[in-house]
């Protein structure tokens, strides 16, 4: 989608702050009236730019004190399949991102575990026994923050 | 704390975040109001701590991400302080981790083609402070993004 104005940018900026903003709050904080904004919201999740919502939660407070990326190179490329690996790894509850990628890894993903002894169980359990896996590097994550990126950047084209 | 029923919503909400609140309710056998006020409870108490849009950069016509890896030069004690601050003035970045372990730092970049990331690569990222080592996964494609816990 191109052609998004800067009340569009305005709007997305809003959203990836806080999705549950009301079409009619939104509108007041940028000057717009409701109906206005909620075509233009609509709009957006039409065409995927406003692509579903993400529930951050505090993971410690649950119970869940280890978030661990993982990078995974396969050992037996040709061997094994992709889509054996994939459907594999995607099925296990504790992994919470899986992406493919290219570069000294195959497969970089995010597992999150109530302490370190529960990430080992799932190593070894879970991981070290997926179909073709080969080298793994693990590094627990201690910090996190998500920026918006570069609206600015979209606006005048 | 959560208690079993805001668990029983939270599990619901995680999984699928974009379903109405009545659905929500229902699947986690609680009425619209009280999940409501839960749901409003949890994220005063900061157990949610946002609930937000996420922006597919990819239907934007941004379609390169690439995950870049540091090691910084940790002889300087106000090195990832440094670093962070730098890297959170890059538009392009969307999110910055810290880790413990080889890689010390970990950044999601996203441009909008292979030319216009060499040019965010050299301009803006190759100049980031106290860098010892890097290297780069380029993302081919996103098999599973989910919040979900097993809680």
């Amino acid at each position: 989608m191109s052609g998004l104005d800067s009340i569009d940018l305005a709007i997305l900026r809003l959203l990836a702050e806080d999705a549950t903003r009301s079409a009619a709050e939104i509108g007041r904080s940028i000057g717009i009236g409701q109906s206005a904004a909620w075509r233009r919201i609509r709009k957006l999740g039409e065409s995927g730019v406003l692509a579903g919502r993400r529930v951050v939660v505090d993971n410690a407070a649950l119970g869940f004190g280890v978030t661990v990326f993982l990078g995974i190179r396969l050992a037996a490329k040709g061997r094994v399949s992709l889509e054996d690996f994939e459907r594999a790894v995607t099925a296990i509850p504790e992994v919470q991102t899986v992406q493919h990628v290219l570069g000294q890894f195959d497969y970089r993903l995010r597992i999150t575990a109530r302490d370190i002894s529960d990430f080992e169980r799932i190593l070894r359990r879970r991981i070290m026994t997926l179909p073709g896996v080969g080298q793994v590097e693990a590094n627990v994550m201690l910090s996190e923050e998500r920026l918006p990126g570069p609206l600015g950047a979209l606006a005048g084209r | 704390m959560p208690d079993a029923t805001d668990r029983r919503i939270l599990r619901q909400l995680l999984a699928d975040p974009d379903a109405s609140n009545s659905a929500l309710a229902d699947r986690a056998g609680v009425t619209t109001a009280s999940l409501w006020r839960r749901v409003e409870r949890m994220r005063a108490a900061g157990v949610i701590s946002a609930i937000r849009s996420r922006i597919d950069w990819r239907a934007l016509g941004w379609e390169v991400e690439v995950s870049l890896r540091f090691t910084l030069d940790k002889t300087n004690p106000r090195a990832l302080d440094e670093f962070i601050a730098a890297a959170r003035e890059v538009p392009e970045v969307t999110e910055i981790q810290t880790f413990l372990g080889s890689v010390d730092l970990r950044l999601s970049v996203i441009a909008r083609d292979m030319a216009h990331w060499q040019q965010v690569y050299r301009d803006r990222i190759l100049t980031l402070p106290h860098v010892s080592d890097s290297d780069a996964l380029m993302l081919v494609s996103t098999i599973k993004d989910s919040a979900e816990l097993t809680l």
